[in-house]
């Protein structure tokens, strides 16, 4: 390409960089700063402080356990969506992406009011002994609603894609529905489901919103990483902040780099 | 007899059923149960809550934030997609992957970057504060997480959009003398529009819904720093439930109306693609 032809693409492309470059990566970089210019000692000292453990401890379980209920449902979910044609399948369509849609604080306050001991469903469980709302369980509640579609979304655009050669000639040499899905259905789906779980996972580790409304909120508890953070911040403890903020933003990029080079790998085989 | 590719027709029925049931029980319910609430009293519930002064004031302010942060992101937004898929530079992939980041840090850590940069101990804070300048617990602190969190969404609408599509045509128009401007309004602007419309959407639903990053940097002072979403939760701390749920279901309107524009612009495009 001549230079002279470059110059308004050039030009528009530097002022975009130079925006991103601004607004994410400079604060980034003090924050890299900042936790290199702690010692080591004090360092371990806060990760292994016993609310600090704890909150990590709340926020991996609980998000591991939402994510997995998430791909356990999703996925069927995602397969009738792509598959079958009946009633009310738009209907379906346009509530699986309110989760993404809804403001974080309006979710907390649904979730929070929907399972609180006089809402629809917790007065419901209360009889049975179980309470959700300001327990480790509300938590949970509130990941599975943020995280809901990611599965279902990643996963449903490939079963639309999915050959039906194959399928039929699984049929053909005399395998079950049930054997064709195992063998042929869900191999194919596989980078789909980890992606979407991956997200969900990640989103359910940074979320924030939805989940202080009905945790309770207690440190070493019912304390999520985020709200960890707030509280240190609270109490002007910059290093543990610090620190926590470091190790989350390092496990958001770990992530974000495992969904890209398993994308990668699997446009690579087709 | 079935096809030899399909369920049986009592599996079909069930997870047909399931997936309703799924969708009505973690999704319907809450949402209704929200709206529910804020109608338990009646509608003196909404009189009450926006009347006062303080619900006023937050939803000024996140109408403001939201009016100056979604053209700054637009206008960004075309410029990043636009050199994005015309220029070529190696790297891009790490660029696209940044363009991920505003989505997938947690909107705590977001806010406590900006403090770090911006706030009275941090990297600037001193240079700032000599000026008289406040920026954190201020509404610029709140407008620049904004800015920060809403980055991605037009630009990433638009890629896939720009990508590869309307080469031929670009290149014949500026053969034929057209300048940029002329190029991008006659042959990208048609091809890009609905999905830019709804970029724009979902950059101001985010605008207006964002929690937890303005939560970090607002200070959380009434009728001053708080916007609607921060409102909703001082006034569930007060344990007024009715009033918090009377707020949350203005905010909730912004979802509906991006999951119907989305749904409309989705037409459209699927419409436009056929042609």
């Amino acid at each position: 390409m001549k230079p002279a032809r470059l110059t308004t693409h050039g030009i528009l492309f530097g002022i975009g960089m130079t925006y991103v470059a601004l607004l994410i990566l400079l604060p980034i970089a003090v924050l890299a700063i900042r936790t290199a210019q702690l010692a080591p000692t004090d360092i371990w000292q806060i990760l292994t402080a016993s609310d600090t453990l704890a909150a990590f401890k709340v926020s991996f379980g609980q998000a591991f356990l939402a994510s997995i209920f998430n791909t356990v449902t999703g996925v069927p979910v995602a397969y009738v969506l792509a598959r079958y044609r009946f009633p009310g399948r738009k209907f379906l369509e346009l509530w699986i992406d309110l989760p993404f849609a809804l403001p974080t604080a309006v979710a907390g306050i649904a979730i929070c009011g929907l399972y609180s001991e006089s809402g629809w469903l917790g007065s419901l469980l209360a009889p049975l002994g179980i309470k959700i709302a300001y327990t480790t369980k509300g938590i949970f509640v509130a990941l599975v609603f943020v995280g809901l579609p990611f599965v279902i979304r990643t996963v449903q655009p490939i079963v639309e894609n999915l050959d039906l050669a194959e399928e039929e000639a699984a049929a053909c040499l005399g395998a079950s529905r049930f054997y064709t899905f195992r063998r042929v259905i869900l191999p194919a789906l596989m980078p789909a489901i980890v992606t979407g779980f991956s997200m969900a996972f990640a989103r359910g580790l940074g979320e924030y919103g939805s989940v202080i409304f009905i945790a309770g909120n207690i440190p070493g508890e019912s304390e999520i990483l985020p709200l960890r953070i707030v509280h240190a911040l609270e109490s002007y403890d910059y290093a543990t902040a610090t620190i926590l903020a470091t190790t989350m933003l390092t496990i958001s990029f770990a992530i974000l780099i495992a969904i890209n080079l398993l994308q990668r790998k699997h446009a690579l085989k087709h | 007899m079935n096809s030899p590719t399909e369920e049986p027709t009592w599996l079909r029925r069930a997870l047909i059923a399931f997936a309703f049931i799924h969708v009505a029980l973690m999704i319907i319910l809450p949402f209704a149960s929200v709206i529910a609430q804020a109608c338990s009293e009646g509608f003196a519930t909404f009189t009450r809550t926006f009347s006062s002064r303080d619900t006023i004031h937050a939803i000024k302010l996140t109408l403001l934030i939201a009016l100056i942060a979604v053209p700054i992101n637009t206008l960004f937004g075309i410029a990043i997609a636009w050199g994005f898929t015309h220029v070529k530079i190696p790297g891009k992939r790490v660029l696209l992957a940044l363009l991920d980041l505003p989505f997938s840090i947690s909107p705590v850590v977001v806010g406590f970057l900006f403090i770090l940069l911006l706030g009275k101990h941090g990297l600037f804070g001193g240079w700032l504060e000599a000026r008289g300048i406040k920026i954190i617990f201020a509404f610029p602190g709140l407008l620049i997480v904004t800015l920060f969190v809403t980055m991605p969404y037009v630009a990433k609408e638009l890629i896939p959009l720009m990508d590869g599509r309307g080469r031929e045509e670009e290149e014949a128009a500026r053969l034929l003398g057209a300048g940029w401007w002329r190029i991008f309004w006659r042959i990208t602007f048609p091809e890009i529009k609905w999905g830019l419309l709804y970029g724009i959407i979902l950059c101001t639903a985010r605008s207006m819904g964002e929690f937890g990053a303005v939560a970090v940097v607002s200070g959380n002072i009434r009728g001053r720093t708080n916007t609607l979403p921060l409102h909703v939760e001082a006034l569930f701390q007060d344990g007024d439930l009715p009033a918090a749920s009377a707020a949350a279901s203005v905010l909730a309107i912004l979802g509906i109306v991006s999951l119907v524009a989305r749904t409309i612009t989705d037409i459209k495009a699927k419409a436009k693609s056929k042609n």
